[in-house]
C-alpha cells in the first residue's frame, strides 16, 4: 500500500471487494480510468479525486478499496501521506 | 418493438444528478409545478405541466441518479416509477437529461434507461463547454448507435427547447434496438419473466426480478410468482450487477469512439484554481464560516423585517374584524384562532424564501458540495456526514425552513437523524423567552472586567443547544445504526455562475409546499390552543364559579379568563408533575400555551400577570414576574426556577410548527410523535436536575 501525493496520477486497477464498489463504478471509477489525487480536505479526509473529466470526493476509508497502478509497476491503493 | 402512438400525456425527466435535469424541468414548465405525494414514500415527485401548442404534457421530474439500482430511497422510486405500470407517475415516454462533459458515465445510466424499452430521447446538456476542450459530438451519429433521438440543448440560453418541445408533441418511439441484454439469469427464471411479461426486454425482466426481490410485501400477482422463483433460484445479484456495469461501459466505449471526435482534444486539467482557495487548509475553513455566518444573519435579521411586516399585517387585519364583528366566540375564534395561526404560518415564509434562496445559490454555484468536503471530517464523529451542516447552522435562526432543507442529505439514516437534533439549536423563537427570563433571573455583574454575566449565559445557551444536538446524534448511532451500504463519494461539481430562475423558483415552491402541507396542521393546533385558552368549563356550563367580572379592568378580565379556561385548569392539574423541576401552575399554563411556539411565554406571562399590554410590556411583565413571591415570602423566579425554565425551553419540543414540519418530511406522524417525547423527557430531566442542585 503506496501512497499517491497530490498531483499524483495513476490508473484504476479493479477494487478489493467488487461487489462493495458497484457504487463507485457507477460514479465513473472503472478499472483502466486515469485517476489523479487533487487534494485533501482541509481536516485530512476526504480526499478529491479526478476522474475521466470531473471531480469526486471520497473518504479515505472507502478510498482504500480502489487498487491502483503507478506508472503500470505495481498494484497499491487509493491511499494517500 | 411497437411503435408508440402520437399524443404523449406523461413524460418522465431522468438523469445523473447535476446533469442540468432541473434547468430543463424549470424551462419546460415554469411556475406551473407541484410536489406529489405517495402514501409511504419520503420522497418528493416534482411535477409540472408543459403547455406546447396548446397541449397540456405532464412533467415528472424524478430525483437524479448514476444508476437505475437505487443507493437511496430518493433512487429508488425512480425504478418504481419506471417500471411499475400501475404507479400513478409512471410516464408514456422518458427524457434522459445529459451532461456531455461527462458523456461516458451520463451514458451508462442512460443505456440503462434504453433497456428497460419505454419510448426514451435524450438531451445533451453543456455542449457548448465541450467545443472550448476540443470535443465534438456528432448527434446524428450518437443516436444511430443509441437507437433513440438525440437532440442538444442549453436551457440556459433557451436553446434547442424548441425542438424538444417538437418532439414531445409528436411523440416518440421505443429504443431501436437493446444496448447491453447479457444477463446471466438461470433459464427458469427468465423463462418465467418472458411468460409474465411477453413483450418486454431482457433487462426488464431483469430489473423486475430485482423489484420482486426489494418489495417482499407487494401483493402485485407478478411480483408474487417472481419471488416464489427466487426462493428456489440463488442469484447473486452484485455479481450480475457488477458484470453489467463493466460490459455497459465497454459497449458505451465502441459508442463513443464512433460518435465523438477528440482528436483535438486537450487533455482536461479541471481548473484548481477556486478549489486552491475554497478548500485551502486555512482559507477555506475561514470561507466557510464567513459564507454560514451570512446565511444565518440572512435568515435571522433580513427575515425579521418582512416577518414584522406580516405580524402587523395580522394584527391590522384582526383589528378590522374585531371592530366590525359582534363580541362572541365566534369573532373570538376569527380573530384570535383562525387569522393568528394563519399569521403564525405566514411568519415562517420571509425564513423559509431567504434560506432557500441561499441554498439555492451554494447548490448551484457548487460550494454546497464544498461545503460537505470540509466539514465531514468533524460531522462523522458522530456518525453523520458533512451534508448535515447546513441544516444545522439554519436551525439557529429557525428549525422549519432547517429541517426542509435536510432534503439534500441522500442518506435516509443521516436525513432522519439531522432532522431529530436539529430543533436543538438555538432558534430565533427562543431568544425572547431566553432574553426574559435572563433578565429575571440572572445578575447583571460583570467577570474579569469586561465579560457580563447574562451575555455569558446566553452564550451558554447556545453552546447548550448545539452540545445536545451532537451527544443526541452519537447516541443515536445506537438506535437508528448506519446502513453501511452507500458509499460517501460525492461529485464535486465545477463552479458555475447561479442560475436566477433556479434560485427563484425554489423559493417560491419551497414556500408554497410548507403553506399548503404543513400549514394545514398548524392551522388545526392553533385553533385547538385557541379554545384551550379561551374556554373554561364554566363557558360550557359545567360548573360555575361566582365571581364578579364587572369591575376588573380588562387586563385583569384576560388573566381572569385564562386563569379559568381549560389551559388555566390543565397548567394546574399539571401542577404536581412540574413541582419538581420547579415550575408552578402559571409556568404550566404557560408551557401549555407556548407549544404553539416558544416565544408565546412572554406573551401568556403578560396576561396572566394582567399587564396591561401597551408601550413597555417587556419591561412590565420583569417587574411583575421578578417581584412575585409565594405563599411564604420567597421569590416565585428563583436562581434555580429560572435556570430551570431555561434548561426547559432549550431541550423542549416546544413547537407545533416544527413537529408539522418533521411530519410533512418523514411522511408519518411516528418520527415527530417519537421527537416529541424524547426531547420531552430530556428537557424534563434535565430541568429536574438543574433545579435540585441549584435549590
Amino acid at each position: 500500500m503506496s501512497n499517491l501525493k497530490p498531483g499524483e496520477e495513476a490508473v484504476i486497477s479493479g477494487f478489493t471487494d467488487e461487489l462493495k464498489y458497484l457504487q463507485l463504478m457507477e460514479m465513473g471509477c472503472i478499472p483502466g480510468e486515469k485517476v489523479r489525487l487533487l487534494s485533501k480536505a482541509p481536516f485530512g479526509d476526504p480526499i478529491s479525486i479526478q476522474v475521466g473529466s470531473y471531480k469526486l470526493s471520497i473518504r479515505k476509508s472507502e478510498a482504500r478499496n480502489i487498487l491502483i497502478e503507478k506508472h503500470s509497476e505495481d498494484t497499491r491503493s487509493l491511499q494517500q501521506a | 418493438m411497437k411503435t408508440h402512438a402520437a399524443g404523449l400525456k406523461k413524460i418522465a425527466l431522468v438523469g445523473n444528478p447535476n446533469s442540468g435535469k432541473t434547468s430543463l424541468f424549470n424551462a419546460l414548465t415554469h411556475l406551473r409545478q407541484k410536489v406529489g405525494n405517495y402514501p409511504g414514500v419520503t420522497v418528493d415527485i416534482k411535477k409540472g405541466t408543459a403547455e406546447i401548442a396548446s397541449r397540456r404534457i405532464e412533467i415528472i421530474d424524478l430525483p437524479g441518479t448514476y444508476s437505475i439500482y437505487p443507493k437511496s430511497d430518493d433512487e429508488r422510486i425512480v425504478s418504481e416509477v419506471l417500471l411499475d405500470s400501475t404507479h400513478p407517475s409512471h410516464p408514456d415516454a422518458v427524457v434522459v437529461v445529459i451532461d456531455a462533459t461527462n458523456l461516458k458515465r451520463n451514458l451508462l445510466f442512460c443505456s440503462q434507461i434504453i433497456d428497460i424499452g419505454l419510448p426514451t430521447i435524450a438531451v445533451l446538456t453543456m455542449a457548448d463547454m465541450l467545443e472550448k476542450r476540443g470535443i465534438r459530438i456528432d448527434p446524428a451519429k450518437l443516436s444511430e448507435q443509441l437507437g433513440i433521438p438525440v437532440l442538444l440543448v442549453n436551457a440556459r440560453r433557451q436553446k434547442g427547447i424548441e425542438k424538444l418541445k417538437h418532439y414531445l408533441k409528436k411523440g416518440f418511439d421505443r429504443p431501436k434496438k437493446e444496448i447491453y441484454s447479457d444477463i446471466p439469469l438461470p433459464s427458469t427464471l427468465l423463462k418465467a419473466g418472458r411468460r409474465l411479461y411477453p413483450d418486454a426486454s431482457n433487462y426488464f425482466i431483469w430489473l423486475e426480478i430485482l423489484r420482486a426481490q426489494e418489495s417482499r410485501k407487494s401483493q402485485d400477482s407478478k411480483m408474487k410468482v417472481l419471488r416464489e422463483l427466487l426462493r428456489v433460484e440463488q442469484v447473486n445479484i452484485a455479481l450480475i450487477q457488477g458484470k453489467e456495469t463493466l460490459g455497459r461501459y465497454k459497449k458505451i466505449e465502441e459508442i463513443i469512439m464512433e460518435s465523438v471526435d477528440d482528436s483535438l482534444h486537450k487533455s482536461v486539467q479541471i481548473s484548481e484554481r477556486l478549489d486552491d482557495v475554497f478548500t485551502h487548509r486555512v482559507w477555506g475553513p475561514l470561507i466557510l464560516l464567513a459564507i454560514l455566518f451570512l446565511v444565518f444573519q440572512a435568515v435571522f435579521f433580513l427575515a425579521d423585517f418582512p416577518m414584522r411586516w406580516v405580524e402587523d399585517g395580522t394584527a391590522w387585519v384582526s383589528t378590522i374584524f374585531s371592530n366590525y364583528l359582534p363580541t362572541g366566540w365566534f369573532k373570538s375564534l376569527l380573530v384570535e384562532g383562525v387569522i393568528a395561526g394563519l399569521g403564525g404560518i405566514v411568519v415562517f415564509i420571509p425564513q423559509i424564501a431567504i434560506l432557500f434562496g441561499f441554498l439555492s445559490i451554494l447548490e448551484d454555484t457548487g460550494y454546497m458540495a464544498r461545503i460537505s468536503y470540509i466539514t465531514d471530517r468533524i460531522m462523522r464523529g458522530v456518525g453523520l456526514s458533512g451534508k448535515s451542516v447546513i441544516p444545522l447552522i439554519s436551525g439557529m435562526a429557525c428549525a422549519i425552513p432547517a429541517i426542509m432543507a435536510t432534503r439534500s442529505i441522500e442518506n435516509w439514516r443521516n436525513r432522519l437523524v439531522t432532522i431529530l437534533i436539529t430543533p436543538f439549536m438555538t432558534c430565533s423563537a427562543r431568544l425572547p423567552v431566553y432574553t426574559l427570563l435572563i433578565s429575571i433571573g440572572i445578575p447583571s455583574k460583570t467577570l474579569l472586567g469586561f465579560i457580563n454575566l447574562q451575555g455569558l449565559v446566553l452564550l451558554a445557551m447556545y453552546l447548550l443547544g448545539i452540545g445536545m444536538s451532537m451527544a443526541i446524534a452519537y447516541i443515536l448511532r445506537f438506535f437508528i445504526p448506519a446502513d453501511g451500504k452507500s458509499l460517501f463519494v460525492m461529485e464535486m461539481p465545477l463552479y458555475r455562475a447561479p442560475r436566477w430562475r433556479n434560485v427563484f423558483i425554489t423559493m417560491y415552491e419551497r414556500s408554497k409546499v410548507f403553506v399548503t402541507e404543513a400549514g394545514k396542521v398548524i392551522l388545526i393546533i392553533s385553533i385547538v390552543l385557541w379554545f384551550l385558552a379561551s374556554f373554561g368549563p364554566a363557558d360550557l356550563g359545567m360548573h360555575h364559579e361566582e365571581f364578579n367580572t364587572e369591575q376588573m379592568t380588562n387586563a385583569q378580565y384576560k388573566s381572569y379568563k385564562l386563569k379559568h379556561s381549560f389551559a388555566g385548569y390543565l397548567g394546574k392539574a399539571i401542577e404536581p408533575v412540574i413541582r419538581p423541576i420547579g415550575f408552578d401552575w402559571r409556568m404550566g399554563i404557560a408551557v401549555i400555551t407556548s407549544f404553539a411556539a416558544r416565544e408565546v411565554f412572554a406573551g401568556t406571562m403578560a396576561t396572566i400577570y394582567s399587564v396591561e399590554g401597551d408601550g413597555d410590556e417587556f419591561h412590565s411583565v420583569r417587574e411583575a414576574m421578578l417581584h412575585d413571591v409565594d405563599a411564604h415570602g420567597r421569590k416565585v423566579y428563583s436562581l434555580a426556577t429560572v435556570l430551570s425554565l431555561l434548561v426547559f425551553y432549550a431541550f423542549a419540543m416546544q413547537c407545533m410548527s416544527t413537529l408539522a414540519v418533521v411530519k410533512r418530511e418523514t411522511k408519518s406522524w411516528k418520527w415527530p410523535a417519537i421527537q416529541f417525547a424524547y426531547m420531552t423527557v430530556i428537557a424534563y430531566s434535565a430541568s429536574f436536575i438543574v433545579y435540585q442542585l441549584f435549590r
